[in-house]
């Protein structure tokens, strides 16, 4: 499988060095997944292995950290194992160990460090602290595999809402940025809101596609004197007050209803009955509101959906193009979670188009968390002398281009 | 054979190099830094302070709980990491029995305490026939008013240790009905190298497990888990 050559020195002067690459084992624990993967030249992914924990978090309704860094302990060696073997590698051919170490929660960051940390050391490979939002851009990397620096890249998570400017590999420039909540944030919010559960953001967007994304007019913020910024919390009010309008509404109707039955000499309406009138008959999780399909004016639950997301997909193109524009760049790129979103896939693409750039986006496996990403960011840090050493610390609140 | 013994449990980052013989090297911190920033470059120095080769170490031992949650999965991650490259077991043992070593051989009943918060320790209770560990009380998170109520049911004289110890020295001088001591500080908190003294009968009787397998004794479930069971109880 290695070239014959492969047990030689590794000096850049040996030609058999590009024949054999950089292979990057890479280890990522951020936030509820944990995961491992081996990439050859920061853009060929060998392996790319993810344990979720997603259907645990769902029955509190979001990720608990206790119980997100506990799973990762009891996950982190067969993944790393696993990533090795699907791979078909062992730690001996690796050139590089690389960990998330922020931004992130700080009990799951700590696992993946200090087991990135003494893998290196017992190993004796260098060692490569990523950030987190770096990985999420350097999808990008892996699923084009011709796309290089400089572009403008839209990172959108539970997390993260920034626009950023790639000037470099590893070199970045926030150009715009969220005042509050993330876009991913508000997904998982209006999903509680209207009983989908947790995470919000695949939900929503399956939902949406049912709907009629102008059915309802929710408000687009903008930020004074920062076009490029972003604020989510008005839109969110405006969700849910427009929730407990249709609740208190669907209250009276209900409440005339039974009067009207029991004058009837009749049971009480039926929980399907209420429902239909908007009334909450219990949460299918917990942690979720239940939220009737079909509200007083005859907007469904599907419009609703719809209509958020349009407002956030609005927001989110808008502005990334205009940037994109004032930048002078050609290439527009999505990351994070939210990256999967298909309403905003589409409209980057048709709006980024219509204005002579070029759209890329990883596909949808890259843009949830992930460790393949991690090792494209560190292949283009290694090659850049970036090495940590022993006394690498998670830093949950790490800041972009940080070093 | 060579044991590398670990405990990150506590306030202290503590690690030893232990054969039957000799505590070859012990290098402990108790101040304020991360067990992230301090673990491995412990580690890294005892090895190279005593020159020993990777391949000379026989299992890692690690201090495998209870105590702090983000203490014990530092040391159990950093444990599970070496011990999958080196190919070696790793040896759990419980952080109380290992602090009550520090006292091995005392005639005396030992009891360490260590601060879980909300009024409660973690805590259990050990003897000694001749340097063979004895347990009195099983490893428990406890409130410390039924820690003092066991104690005093128990009815033997007590050495005290552990970061609780001193915390509640008022309480334990005003309700105990034995006498009792607190060890002094050179004996009184987390040493790895009592560690890998009790990891070596440990490791002769085939208690270790892979680096896969091993998980930390939190004996504590999460706050989440808690308020959930409490909230299905109503």
């Amino acid at each position: 499988m290695l070239p014959a050559c492969a047990a030689n020195s590794r000096r850049l002067s040996n030609p058999c060095d590009d024949m054999k690459g950089t292979y990057i084992l890479a280890i990522e624990s951020s936030c509820d997944e944990t995961a491992a993967a081996v990439v050859k030249n920061g853009r060929e992914v060998l392996s790319n292995v993810i344990s979720s924990q997603i259907a645990l978090h769902t029955l509190y309704g979001g990720v608990v950290p206790e119980i997100a860094s506990r799973k990762h302990i009891e996950k982190i060696n067969p993944v790393i194992t696993e990533a090795l073997a699907a791979a078909k590698m062992s730690l001996a051919d690796m050139d590089a160990i690389a960990v998330t170490y922020g931004p992130g929660l700080v009990g799951s960051l700590l696992v993946g460090v200090a087991e990135a940390k003494a893998i290196a050391f017992a190993a004796n490979k260098p060692l490569i602290g990523v950030h987190h939002i770096e990985g999420h851009v350097s999808a990008n990397y892996i699923s084009h595999p011709d796309l290089e620096p400089p572009f403008l890249c839209l990172v959108v998570s539970g997390g993260h809402t920034h626009i950023v400017m790639v000037e470099d590999y590893g070199t970045y420039r926030i150009i715009g940025r969220t005042h509050d909540d993330a876009a991913g944030e508000a997904y998982d919010k209006i999903a509680r809101a209207i009983g989908l559960g947790y995470p919000g953001g695949p939900k929503v967007d399956a939902l949406a596609k049912q709907g009629d994304p102008n059915a309802i007019a929710f408000p687009r913020a903008h930020i004074e004197d920062c076009p490029y910024d972003f604020s989510f919390s008005g839109l969110k009010s405006a969700v849910l007050n427009y929730l407990n309008i249709e609740k208190m509404k669907a209250r009276d109707v209900a409440s005339r209803g039974a009067q009207e039955a029991s004058e009837a000499g009749e049971a009480s309406a039926k929980p399907g009955e209420l429902a239909r009138h908007g009334v909450p008959t219990g949460g299918d999780a917990e942690g979720t509101e239940a939220c009737p399909d079909t509200f007083s004016d005859g907007v469904t639950k599907a419009d609703l959906a719809a209509s958020f997301q349009e407002a956030v997909v609005d927001v989110l193109v808008t502005r990334t193009i205009a940037a994109a524009k004032a930048e002078g760049v050609t290439t527009v790129a999505i990351a994070g979670g939210v990256a999967s979103n298909s309403a905003l896939r589409n409209r980057m693409r048709e709006v980024g188009e219509a204005n002579g750039m070029r759209v890329v986006y990883p596909e949808p496996i890259l843009c949830t968390d992930n460790a393949a990403m991690i090792g494209a960011a560190a292949y283009y840090e290694f090659l850049r002398g970036n090495v940590a050493d022993l006394t690498l610390n998670a830093v949950p609140g790490l800041k972009l281009g940080e070093r | 054979m060579k044991i590398l013994a670990i405990d990150s449990s506590a306030q202290v980052a503590s690690v030893a190099l232990v054969s039957e013989g000799a505590v070859l090297a012990e290098y402990s911190v108790d101040y304020k830094k991360t067990h992230s920033q301090t673990l491995m470059p412990q580690i890294s120095e005892i090895l190279r302070m005593t020159e020993t080769d990777p391949s000379e170490i026989t299992a890692i031992a690690v201090a495998a709980g209870p105590g702090s949650f983000t203490g014990l999965r530092i040391g159990a991650a950093t444990v599970k990491g070496l011990a999958m490259v080196w190919n070696v077991p790793i040896v759990p043992v419980s952080t109380v029995a290992a602090l009550a070593c520090n006292l091995a051989g005392t005639q005396d009943a030992v009891c360490p305490l260590m601060d879980a918060r909300r009024q409660q320790v973690y805590t259990g209770c050990y003897g000694f026939d001749g340097s063979t560990i004895v347990e009195y009380m099983p490893d428990a998170c406890a409130e410390i008013a039924s820690v003092i109520a066991s104690i005093n049911a128990l009815g033997r004289k007590v050495v005290f240790l552990g970061d609780a110890a001193e915390l509640y020295a008022e309480r334990l001088s005003k309700e105990l009905t034995v006498p009792f001591s607190i060890a002094p500080i050179h004996l009184r908190k987390q040493r790895a190298a009592s560690v890998g003294w009790l990891a070596l009968s440990l490791y002769n009787q085939g208690k270790t497990v892979s680096a896969e397998e091993f998980v930390p004794t939190y004996l504590r479930i999460s706050q989440a888990e808690r308020e959930r069971e409490a909230r299905l109880e109503q």
